[in-house]
């Protein structure tokens, strides 16, 4: 069946008071760039409080469709088809003709929901509630009307046009990307971190990115896994600054100078530090990591507080409270699994001793960095300076 | 300075090779098999690469068969010819140290075809022992597949003697040899040899991928394993990759010009790598260093460096070399040929592949060995501890 224009359904932006405006106008941003690359031109306006993307002329209903589920804000996404408004003779045929197309099996119950603005239009919505399902039923007897659960809610919409649908798509929820700034997500090659920048993302934050390599020993296929794993996140969050921080020498200096169980949390801290000087530098409000309690060894309660010492800027840790299991379910669903999985070395991996601390305690862990105070400043400052910023759009 | 010493992968095309294959692909585009001037031009190209092809191996123009490259090759050779002769027989014999392109086909005829396949060891110079082939002999073998020149450390294997022990005990044992290192290396007589099938394939030679061919002796019995159009006498259904296959012919005529000249070069060379390498402390060559090594390859061990850490340090510095095998290196299990060969515990992992073309110079050489002098004492210097 060929349609016409979606019908977008929003929830929590609704209900923002004044800021509807700006929430509206997000939203109506990151349609556009849903849309992008489907086949065909696609309008997107505002108009009685609700939004509607109008395909003009021939497109892909399916990749258009999928892109438009993809877009935090979005609730319910109705595939709507438009008729001209040419009287309500003409109206009863097209819905019948509607009908015959959209549920050729004809066996489901239905519910009529009309509504018009044109209040002088000669029915008024009961009137015409009734009209059309009289004129379904008697061209298809084998459907039954049933007014509080039917597998059919088909509604008519009356204005300049006549729009008609009868399907929701669910959307993702959340709330337009960009209505509420922007965090700096640390982003590995793994499971976790895709998966913490998509849930921030949904509340409306726009990403930024920063990736932590450490050539010869990471390889560039891991470098191009992460930038993939950022043009997934960014279909949900839209554009990404990436920032590629090569890493080798600061990590190679703390495995020179300071205790080898303590290399991983020391290194954390300095990721952190490092990935909050570009977010500052950009005006992220937050930084975003893929933690979760007592995952692994720097993910204690004891390693987070340590490596959270570092910044000023809040942490967001949307995963803190899964399982493994939960966080796999939900990178299947957004479709980074599969390229996380892919089996290159990351830079965490490659030093780590047999048993990292579990339990640091600040004290030590500061008194062990003063190990670094020759040179790490400079090597820090190198490292910002010969960072990569890919932009991934 | 960019020195690309992974030529075991695959190699840069020959400029004349890339020129002739475009102007197939866009003025002599014709179908091969379309009865109008255009297919039969295109069949000229067909004609003439099998005609050259014939003549570097001394065999049929009829006997060459086209296919999209060494392993379509291999996978037509082993279960074309398994599937033919399945009534004389169950029995295949091959060696432990061959491509995946052999040893996964042959794992599939075990598996889902029921055939019972020998897996012949290596000696410490990673060449197959004839003794266990004698002895893996026996009334139900109907073939042989022994590689030419291991892709992982370049041990040529002693395939006309290992001919030779197969057909006296049986002529009717068909014998195959995957030649995809060998060819372009060495002149390879597949009748002298005694080798029923041989394959090849287009990009180890300066040529195109996507392109290889097998050798087919018309003796052979042979049924296909793809099915279409019955195009190649019906062994190989599929409309012929004209610019491929001329590419692959003009490829190997190139290489053959002066092949004597082109080994004697790069042997030097090898000569040279290997005098430098050794200078450093706890490194160890893998298999031959003598004739019976294939002129392009050397294979290293570095104790205490991981091969791929050495790998990117050297891809750093502008020289590609590869871990092991480039074709196995995607899954990060232990070679299986340093294995066989017996290869020491610490240098399983810290192999890496030079391999070297005709394009190779003694600055490049050079340039790698002063790399490796700088990077393996760093390198050595951070290992997990």
């Amino acid at each position: 069946m060929k349609f016409h224009s979606f019908l977008i359904k929003y929830g929590e932006i609704g209900i923002k008071g004044k800021n509807r405006y700006m929430f509206e106008d997000a939203l109506v941003r990151q349609i556009r760039y849903a849309l992008k690359d489907v086949d065909g031109t696609f309008a997107v306006r505002k108009t009685h409080g609700r939004v509607y993307v109008d395909c003009e002329g021939e497109y892909d209903q399916e990749d258009a469709a999928d892109a438009l589920s993809r877009v935090f804000g979005i609730v319910g996404i109705c595939p709507v088809v438009r008729l001209a408004n040419a009287g309500f003779d003409q109206l009863k045929e097209d819905i019948i003709a509607y009908v015959a197309e959209r549920y050729p099996e004809k066996n489901q119950t239905f519910k009529v929901e009309s509504r018009r603005s044109n209040k002088h239009y000669p029915l008024n919505s009961m009137e015409i509630n009734c009209a059309l399902g009289e004129a379904i039923l008697e061209a298809f007897p084998q459907m039954r009307v049933d007014v509080h659960t039917p597998d059919i809610l088909l509604n008519v919409e009356i204005r300049e046009e006549v729009y008609v649908y009868s399907e929701i798509i669910p959307g993702p929820g959340g709330m337009p990307v960009g209505t509420n700034g922007s965090a700096m997500l640390l982003l590995s090659g793994g499971i976790d971190s895709p998966v913490a920048g998509y849930m921030i993302a949904k509340r409306g934050v726009a990403l930024e990115a920063t990736y932590f390599h450490a050539p010869p020993y990471t390889s560039e296929r891991a470098k191009e896994k992460v930038v993939d794993l950022a043009k997934l996140v960014a279909r949900y969050a839209g554009p990404i600054r990436l920032h590629v921080v090569n890493f080798t020498d600061i990590q190679l200096y703390i495995y020179e100078k300071c205790p080898h169980e303590e290399l991983t949390i020391i290194m954390r801290r300095y990721m952190m530090k490092i990935a909050e000087h570009f977010a500052r530098k950009d005006g992220c409000l937050g930084l975003i990591t893929g933690e979760s309690i007592g995952q692994v060894a720097s993910q204690t309660m004891q390693s987070l507080a340590a490596t959270n010492a570092v910044c000023s800027l809040p942490v967001y840790r949307p995963l803190i409270g899964f399982d493994k299991r939960e966080i796999v379910e939900i990178s299947q669903k957004i479709d980074t699994y599969e390229t996380s999985i892919q089996p290159f070395e990351d830079c965490c991996t490659i030093f780590v001793a047999k048993h990292p601390v579990t339990r640091p305690d600040l004290e030590r862990i500061e008194k062990s960095e003063r190990n670094l105070e020759e040179q790490i400043e400079e090597l820090v400052k190198t490292a910002v300076e010969t960072t990569e910023v890919i932009e991934i759009r | 300075m960019e020195v690309y010493l992974d030529n075991s992968a695959t190699t840069r095309c020959y400029p004349e090779v890339g020129e002739l294959v475009y102007k197939v692909m866009c003025r002599d585009y014709g179908n091969p098999s379309s009865m109008h001037r255009k297919g039969v031009e295109a069949e000229h190209y067909v004609k003439e690469s099998k005609e050259t092809l014939a003549r570097l191996l001394k065999v049929n123009a009829k006997e060459i068969f086209f296919t999209s490259g060494g392993t379509e090759s291999d996978n037509l050779a082993l279960i074309g010819t398994a599937r033919a002769a399945r009534r004389s027989g169950n029995h295949l014999i091959t060696s432990a140290i061959e491509h995946p392109a052999i040893l996964n086909t042959m794992r599939h005829l075990e598996e889902e075809e029921g055939f019972r396949v020998t897996y012949l060891p290596v000696d410490a110079n990673g060449q197959i022992k004839l003794e266990a082939l004698r002895e893996a002999l026996c009334k139900e073998t109907i073939l042989v597949s022994v590689m030419y020149v291991n892709n992982e450390v370049g041990a040529v294997q002693p395939v006309e003697q290992a001919a030779r022990i197969v057909k006296s005990y049986n002529p009717a044992i068909l014998f195959h040899t995957d030649a995809v290192q060998g060819f372009g290396k060495y002149r390879i007589y597949p009748k002298r040899l005694g080798v029923d099938l041989l394959s090849a394939s287009g990009h180890k030679i300066h040529g195109p991928k996507g392109i290889g061919f097998l050798y087919i002796n018309e003796r052979v019995k042979i049924i296909p394993i793809v099915y279409g159009g019955e195009q190649q006498k019906n062994i190989r259904s599929g409309t012929e990759n004209v610019p491929g296959i001329a590419g692959i012919g003009l490829a190997s005529k190139m290489i053959y010009r002066d092949l004597d000249m082109k080994v004697a070069l790069m042997r030097e060379l090898k000569e040279h790598f290997l005098g430098g390498v050794t200078k450093i402390p706890n490194t160890t060559i893998h298999g031959l260093t003598d004739e019976n090594s294939a002129p392009h390859i050397i294979s290293v061990g570095f104790a205490g460096v991981r091969s791929e850490v050495l790998l990117h340090a050297l891809e750093e510095k502008g020289i590609y070399v590869s871990s092991g095998s480039a074709c196995a290196s995607n899954h990060p299990a232990v070679s299986g040929v340093l294995k066989g060969i017996g290869a020491a515990r610490e240098y399983l992992d810290a192999t890496l592949r030079f391999s070297m073309s005709e394009f190779t110079t003694k600055e490049e050489i050079d340039y790698t060995l002063e790399t490796l002098y700088n990077c393996v004492p760093v390198l050595r210097k951070f290992t997990r501890r």
